[in-house]
């Protein structure tokens, strides 16, 4: 069985949602902010979600939501056969609301909007709410594992014949209070870089970062369909970095490729000296003279980064086109691999082809 | 490769909640009719004498130390860990057997009962607060600390779906081991009471200020638990060769959702209608089949009448046995699927039906009666187990008879 990635649809930092990003060739005026916090550019989002729903949403909500139909959109579906989402953090605007509210005004003359809404599966049931939408519907919440568990099950329900389209995202947000308490765990630059720069000065920290992506998932052939995502795989906590370079040579066996046939790789490097060595051993090892490329200077770095690298390679694909802020352009755009890790604890590998 | 019928076996299970620290006492609990609910003494609410709550009767000292889980972690992680630990050693699989092994969890918060604890620093001044209080905040986090504590590494995730997380990481569970992607999966799920989902959810006006009657025409409301339950479940390879006699099976399963409100059930049960009725086609059984369901039955007006509705117009005119144990353990929120689970398989093995305790005066609308006294030597061969949550996010799992 094949996974044909149908439609994107992706609220990030950049203009890579909607008429911004209708406007400009694929990524070719990335968008550049200084410090070290990356914030999503948001739509109007009235032309996705109806006026009454927007005025209780939270901006998460609203990105979710916004990301979700416009990829509906894109596909010519309707229904999904099922809604899976991935989001480590769930909806932290809500959840630090009720909780500062709660602190300041000791248990007392509470408001019910702020908690119902920091549940973390409000993303997709909103989806579902908006849509009328009956069908399965999933949400996994595990830090950098979180939509590779909701692709997962996306494709098992494929793989079942309980779906042919699915719905598959990811979304997570910052907020000024998680942007302080990560800030405090040493996560982020301290000195004052723009994103695009990441790379320039190898040090401690990384860019935080956040958005919202959704695919359309089918694994029916279709006109409109526009890459496959031929295959996937998380490994946990890996011992060293040799088991790193196992797994990921284990995982191309299994695919029957070798180095040489990917067309480009995209890694999750970040900035951040550590993290970025495991990137560096890997292409060093198994991918010396392949293609490679970036993308957190675009986004930033959070859990569930992944679902923007899984549209960017789509993207990519597509287009036939490699814009020189992810990397340099190969010879051809046929298969590309993505490799991230979230501080080395999640480790994940996704291979997207041309179909 | 995804086999539609290979059999998921129970081969262990593991629960610790209100009315016991493990299955045993649960059980004996159970049997005697004895509720977990009481007043507030882990909390520091102002709530404290005028909300009952069903809490686990082990401190967090006491749980670290039989968990080998620090006692400064959120009190989520030593639950589940002790439930797990359980249902693991209750499964008896050998060692020496290289099985790929995954855990499933699910859990509402995550560690929130240690981020509020920091939040009160935090919010007077954002260089305070302890960071290792917040480190564990994410649900992903909590799962992480038990999986490590089990040594199992090769596939790990958590489940949210509000109050049917815990059914959607069981069938989750089965369901990589349907595809062979694994042989043994913990599933399951965990949470403890916290101040957070205590104040949401009285800002909602569903808890009770007694203690709860589920499916009683009079009911008011929900009282909050804590706990956590897990089920081992292994493939037809596994269950060959372990000693134990298995459990049950796995039979049936499914979700669906409601799309009708963010916190409330539909009048006609749509989406547990769906989950059940789903459930039931997967595995190839008839209603007439199933011989007690175990309610979701919170206690709260809607749902049970949104839940007894779907039940009536999927099994009219005939009535499985039900209850719903919400009325011992207190609605354990992320945990009630795997808790719920875990007696399911009980019931099975024991051939026991629950009662659905302190019921009164039954739902009128409804031509139905829950069980009210514990019933031994039942006939329990296939058991309905339905968990429904806000966003709509209904699952009902089945549980059958070797």
């Amino acid at each position: 069985m094949k996974t044909y990635i149908r439609a994107t649809a992706n609220i990030s930092p950049q203009q890579t949602f909607g008429n911004a990003a209708a406007a400009v060739p694929l990524l070719q005026e990335p968008v550049v902010q200084e410090g070290n916090r990356l914030r999503c550019a948001e739509p109007d989002y009235l032309r996705y979600i109806d006026a009454k729903f927007i005025r209780r949403m939270s901006r998460i909500i609203k990105m979710g939501t916004a990301a979700a139909m416009e990829c509906l959109q894109h596909a010519g579906v309707q229904n999904p056969d099922a809604i899976v989402m991935g989001t480590a953090y769930g909806c932290l605007e809500d959840t630090g609301i009720f909780l500062k509210k709660m602190v300041e005004q000791n248990e007392e003359m509470l408001t019910p909007t702020a908690f119902i809404q920091s549940t973390h599966n409000t993303i997709g049931a909103q989806i579902a709410l908006l849509l009328q939408c009956h069908n399965y519907n999933n949400t996994f919440v595990h830090r950098g594992f979180s939509f590779e568990s909701a692709l997962l099950d996306a494709v098992l329900l494929l793989e079942e014949n309980a779906a042919t389209t699915v719905l598959a995202g990811a979304a997570d947000e910052i907020t000024d209070y998680s942007h302080g308490i990560l800030s405090r765990f040493g996560l982020y630059k301290k000195d004052p870089v723009t994103n695009i720069s990441l790379f320039e000065r190898p040090s401690k920290g990384t860019f935080a970062g956040e958005g919202a992506a959704f695919f359309l998932l089918s694994n029916l052939a279709s006109e409109k369909n526009y890459a496959a995502l031929d295959a996937f795989c998380t490994f946990y906590k890996p011992a060293d970095t040799k088991t790193v370079v196992a797994e990921i040579q284990q995982f191309l066996k299994e695919q029957s490729l070798t180095a040489a046939d990917i067309d480009l790789v995209i890694t999750g490097k970040n900035g951040d000296i550590t993290g970025d060595a495991v990137y560096h051993n890997v292409l060093n090892t198994i991918f010396n003279g392949v293609s490679s490329g970036t993308y957190k200077q675009l986004c930033g770095e959070y859990p569930t980064s992944t679902a923007f690298a899984l549209w960017l390679a789509a993207a990519l694909i597509k287009e036939k086109h490699c814009p020189p802020v992810v990397g340099a352009a190969p010879e051809k755009l046929e298969r590309i691999l993505v490799y991230n890790h979230y501080q080395n604890i999640h480790h994940s590998l996704m291979l997207v082809s041309q179909c | 490769m995804y086999t539609k019928n290979a059999a998921v076996y129970v081969a262990g299970v593991g629960v610790v909640s209100a009315i016991g620290n493990n299955t045993k006492n649960c059980l004996q609990a159970l049997a005697a009719s004895r509720a977990g609910i009481g007043p507030i003494t882990s909390l520091d609410s102002i709530y404290k004498s005028t909300i009952p709550v069903a809490e686990v009767k082990l401190t967090n000292k006491a749980l670290a130390a039989a968990t080998g889980i620090s006692p400064s972690v959120s009190r989520t992680a030593l639950l589940a860990a002790m439930a797990a630990q359980e249902a693991w050693d209750d499964a008896g699989i050998s060692a020496q057997h290289k099985w790929r092994t995954g855990f499933v969890s699910a859990n509402s918060v995550g560690g929130m009962d240690k981020t509020e604890a920091f939040f009160s620093a935090f919010i007077k001044d954002k260089n305070r607060g302890k960071l290792r209080d917040v480190v564990n905040h994410e649900c992903g986090a909590v799962t992480e600390l038990v999986a490590d504590r089990l040594g199992i590494k090769n596939f790990i995730t958590t489940v949210s779906t509000a109050c049917s997380s815990s059914a959607n990481s069981i069938f989750f569970g089965a369901r990589l081991i349907k595809h062979n992607k694994l042989d043994v999966v913990v599933a399951g799920g965990a949470d403890a009471l916290t101040k957070f989902t205590l104040n949401g959810f009285n800002t909602l006006q569903i808890l009770d200020r007694a203690f709860c009657q589920p499916f009683d025409e009079n009911r008011r409301g929900l009282n909050l638990g804590e706990g956590a339950g897990y089920v081992v479940l292994v493939s037809e390879r596994v269950a060959a060769r372990i000693k134990n006699k298995m459990y049950c099976r796995l039979s049936g399963y499914a979700n669906a959702n409601d799309a009708h409100h963010q916190t409330a059930s539909s009048p006609d049960g749509a989406g547990s209608y769906a989950a059940m009725k789903g459930a039931l086609e997967l595995s190839g059984l008839q209603t007439t089949d199933i011989s007690y369901i175990n309610l979701h039955g919170t206690g709260t007006f809607n749902n049970d009448i949104s839940e007894g509705t779907a039940i009536q117009r999927l099994f009219e005119p005939h009535y499985p046995k039900m209850s719903s144990t919400k009325a011992f353990t207190g609605h354990t929120l992320g945990a009630s699927g795997g808790i719920e689970a875990v007696f399911s398989s009980l019931a099975i093995k024991h051939g026991i039906i629950y009662p659905n305790l302190r019921l009164q005066t039954p739902i009128q609308a409804l031509p139905f009666v829950p069980e009210k006294t514990f019933q031994e030597n039942a006939s329990v061969n296939h058991v309905l187990s339905n968990s429904f949550g806000f966003g709509g996010n209904c699952s009902s799992l089945i549980f059958s008879k070797l």
